[in-house]
C-alpha cells in the first residue's frame, strides 16, 4: 500500500490521493502547443463551447419536451415556449447552436485539409474528427424529428426510405428501423432515446478520442513544421520563453483561444436573439401529418451539399453517389499519396483542388436549396460530378506532387 | 507453464460464453426494435367502391400510409394503351386506381392534377400518367398497388386476392 501522511492542505490531501498536480501538467500546463498558429486553431474550443451551450439548453428543454405524437408538438410549441420561464431561451439557443455548430466544424475542417493536418502521424486525428462529424449529423437528425412538426415527419420519412436501398426493396429494415410502416410513435420514441442518450454518449467517447489522438503527434502549425516538442518544451522550462517554439496550452495558449471563443460567443449571442430565424424551420411550425407533403422537402443547410449529390441521378446511382460522399472524406489521410504536410499554397496542383473543393461544396449547398428544376438541375448535376472527379483525381495529383 | 495454460483454458472458456451471451442480446435488441404485435394488426383497411365519384382523387389510409382510389371515367379507359390498362381494378362495373400515394423515390405524397389527368412528385419533379406509371425520373418504378381483396362492392386492403397476385406475378407492382 502507498505511504500516505498528514496532508499539510486541502490541495496536498488531494495530491496524496488524485495526483491532482500531476494530472494538471499533462493536460494543461505542460501540454505544448506551437507558437506558429492563427485564428483558426481556436476551431476545436469554440466547438468545445458550443457542445457545452447545447448540453445545457439540452437538459432544460428535457425536463418539459414530451416525447409522444400528440403531445410532443405542443410540449415544444406551447409548453416551452410560451409557458415555461425562458424556456425560448433553451429552444433559440439549442437551435442556433445546432446550425452553427455545422458552421464551425465546416471551418475545422477545411483548417484541417488546408493545413495538411492529416497526415504524418494525424490520421487518427482526422478519422476520429469525421466520426465525430458523422455522430453530429446522427445527433442533429434525431433531434429534428423531436417537434413532431411537418418538416421531422418527412425528413424522418425520407431518410429512413434511405435504407430501403433503392433497388433492394429493403422494407423490412426501413419498417425495422422505424418501428412501424411509417414514423409514428415508436419512432419517434426511439428516436428520442438515441438523440438524449446513446448518440451524445458516443459524441462523449469521441470526443476522447479526438484529444487523445492529439497527444503524441500534437497540434499541426501554420507551415507544417516538424517540431520536437521535449526539446523545445525543454528550452521553454529552462526559461528560455523568446526561443522556444512552444507555448503552455493553459494558461498561454487558453488566454488567447478564449478571446476568440469570446468573439464567436458574441456573434453567437446576437444570431440567438435577434437572428434565430434561420435555425427554425417555418415548415415546421405545422404539426406532423402523414398525409400531406409539404410542397419542398429540403434538409438543414448543413446537409444540403450532400442531399445535392443524391438528388440529380436516378435512385440507385444517386444512392451509390450519396453513400459515396458520406464516406469519402474519412479517407482523405489514405488518398493524398504526397508526403508533404504543409499548406495547401504551396502544394502545386492541390492548392486549386482545395479551392475548387470549397467552393464546389459552396455550390452544391446552394443548388440544394432550390428547387430542382431548369438550370438549377443542370448546375447541381455539374457540381455534383465535379465533387466525385475531384476525389477521383486526388490520389493522381498528389502522387505526382513535387516534395515540398 | 502449467498456469500459463489454465489461464489460457480460462480465457478462452470465458471468451466463449461471453460471445454466446453477446450473440444473444444482440438477438434480443433486434427483436425489441421490432415493429410491435398490435401496430402489425391494425395493418387492414375496408373501402366501400360505391361512394367514389369519377376523375376526383380521395386519399385513404393504410398502415399510416396515404391510399389513392380514382374512379375513371369511360373517356379515360377509351384513351389508355395496353401497357396502362393492366394496372385498373374492377370492383363490380367501375373501374379505379388504388396505389399507395407514396412516390417510389424516397416516399413524398404526389399530388394529382385533374386536368393534366396526371401525377406530379414536387419533392424530386417525378411524374406519373393516370396508371400511375412513370412519365418522368426519378421515380424508378410506378406507384405501388397495395395488396388488395375484392369483396362484393367493398376493397380490403392489407389482404392477399387473386387479382392482386395476378398484378404482382405479371411485374405490375411490387
Amino acid at each position: 500500500m502507498a505511504h500516505f501522511t498528514k496532508a499539510t492542505s486541502i490541495k496536498d490531501w488531494l495530491n496524496q490521493r488524485l495526483a491532482i498536480e500531476k494530472v494538471e501538467k499533462v493536460l494543461a500546463s505542460e501540454y505544448w502547443i506551437p507558437k506558429n498558429i492563427n485564428f483558426l486553431w481556436a476551431m476545436g474550443m469554440i466547438l468545445v463551447v458550443t457542445f457545452a451551450l447545447l448540453l445545457v439548453s439540452g437538459i432544460f428543454l428535457l425536463m418539459y419536451y414530451q416525447p409522444n405524437v400528440d403531445l410532443a408538438f405542443d410540449s415544444v410549441n406551447y409548453t416551452i415556449m410560451r409557458e415555461v420561464g425562458y424556456g425560448w431561451l433553451w429552444r433559440h439557443v439549442h437551435g442556433v447552436a445546432a446550425s452553427v455548430v455545422f458552421l464551425i466544424i465546416y471551418i475545422h475542417m477545411f483548417t484541417g485539409i488546408y493545413y495538411g493536418s492529416y497526415k504524418k502521424g494525424r490520421e487518427m486525428i482526422w478519422i476520429s474528427g469525421m466520426l465525430l462529424f458523422i455522430a453530429f449529423s446522427a445527433e442533429a437528425f434525431s433531434g429534428y424529428m423531436l417537434p413532431w412538426g411537418q418538416m421531422s415527419y418527412w425528413a424522418g420519412m425520407v431518410i429512413t426510405n434511405l435504407f430501403a436501398g433503392g433497388s433492394l426493396h429493403a422494407d423490412g429494415l426501413v419498417e425495422w428501423i422505424r418501428g412501424d410502416y411509417v414514423p409514428a410513435q415508436a419512432f419517434l420514441s426511439r428516436f428520442f432515446m438515441l438523440h438524449v442518450l446513446l448518440i451524445p454518449l458516443a459524441i462523449i467517447g469521441l470526443i476522447g478520442l479526438h484529444f487523445g489522438a492529439l497527444r503524441i503527434p500534437h497540434v499541426n502549425n501554420q507551415d507544417g513544421e516538424e517540431i520536437d516538442f521535449d526539446e523545445e518544451s525543454k528550452k521553454y522550462l529552462a526559461g528560455d520563453k523568446a526561443g522556444s517554439k512552444v507555448i503552455r496550452f493553459a494558461n498561454d495558449f487558453m488566454a488567447k483561444d478564449m478571446m476568440v471563443v469570446g468573439f464567436y460567443l458574441v456573434f453567437f449571442f446576437y444570431l440567438v436573439f435577434y437572428h434565430y430565424g434561420f435555425a427554425m424551420d417555418p415548415v415546421n411550425f405545422d404539426p406532423a401529418d402523414g398525409l400531406k407533403t409539404p410542397a419542398h422537402i429540403y434538409p438543414e443547410w448543413y446537409f444540403l451539399w450532400s442531399y445535392e449529390i443524391l438528388r440529380p441521378f436516378s435512385t440507385d446511382i444517386g444512392l451509390m453517389a450519396f453513400a459515396f460522399a458520406q464516406v469519402i472524406f474519412m479517407l482523405l489521410p489514405f488518398l493524398d499519396r504526397s508526403p508533404n504536410a504543409v499548406p495547401a499554397s504551396r502544394r502545386g496542383l492541390f492548392k486549386y483542388w482545395f479551392w475548387a473543393m470549397l467552393v464546389d461544396m459552396i455550390a452544391l449547398t446552394a443548388m440544394g436549396k432550390l428547387p430542382p428544376e431548369g438550370a438549377f438541375s443542370t448546375i447541381g448535376l455539374v457540381a455534383a460530378l465535379v465533387f466525385i472527379g475531384l476525389w477521383i483525381a486526388l490520389p493522381v495529383i498528389t502522387y505526382f506532387e513535387k516534395k515540398a | 507453464m502449467k498456469d500459463n495454460s489454465r489461464r489460457g483454458f480460462m480465457g478462452k472458456a470465458f471468451g466463449g460464453v461471453a460471445a454466446v451471451g453477446a450473440v444473444a442480446s444482440l438477438f434480443a435488441m433486434k427483436k425489441s426494435w421490432d415493429p410491435l404485435p398490435s401496430v402489425k394488426a391494425a395493418g387492414f383497411t375496408t373501402l366501400d367502391m360505391s361512394g367514389y365519384k369519377e376523375n376526383e382523387l380521395v386519399t385513404e389510409k393504410w398502415r399510416g400510409k396515404p391510399i389513392f382510389v380514382l374512379k375513371y371515367t369511360s373517356e379515360m379507359i377509351a384513351a389508355m394503351d395496353e401497357s396502362q390498362k393492366p394496372r385498373i381494378i374492377t370492383v363490380g362495373e367501375a373501374s379505379y386506381l388504388v396505389t399507395i400515394g407514396l412516390c417510389t423515390h424516397l416516399g413524398c405524397i404526389p399530388s394529382y392534377d385533374r386536368k393534366k389527368e396526371s401525377f406530379l412528385c414536387a419533392c424530386h419533379g417525378g411524374t406519373y400518367d393516370l396508371v400511375a406509371n412513370v412519365t418522368k425520373a426519378p421515380p424508378p418504378r410506378a406507384l405501388d398497388i397495395p395488396p388488395f381483396t375484392i369483396k362484393g362492392n367493398t376493397l380490403v386492403l392489407g389482404e392477399v386476392g387473386p387479382e392482386y397476385l395476378e398484378m404482382k406475378k405479371n411485374g405490375l407492382t411490387l
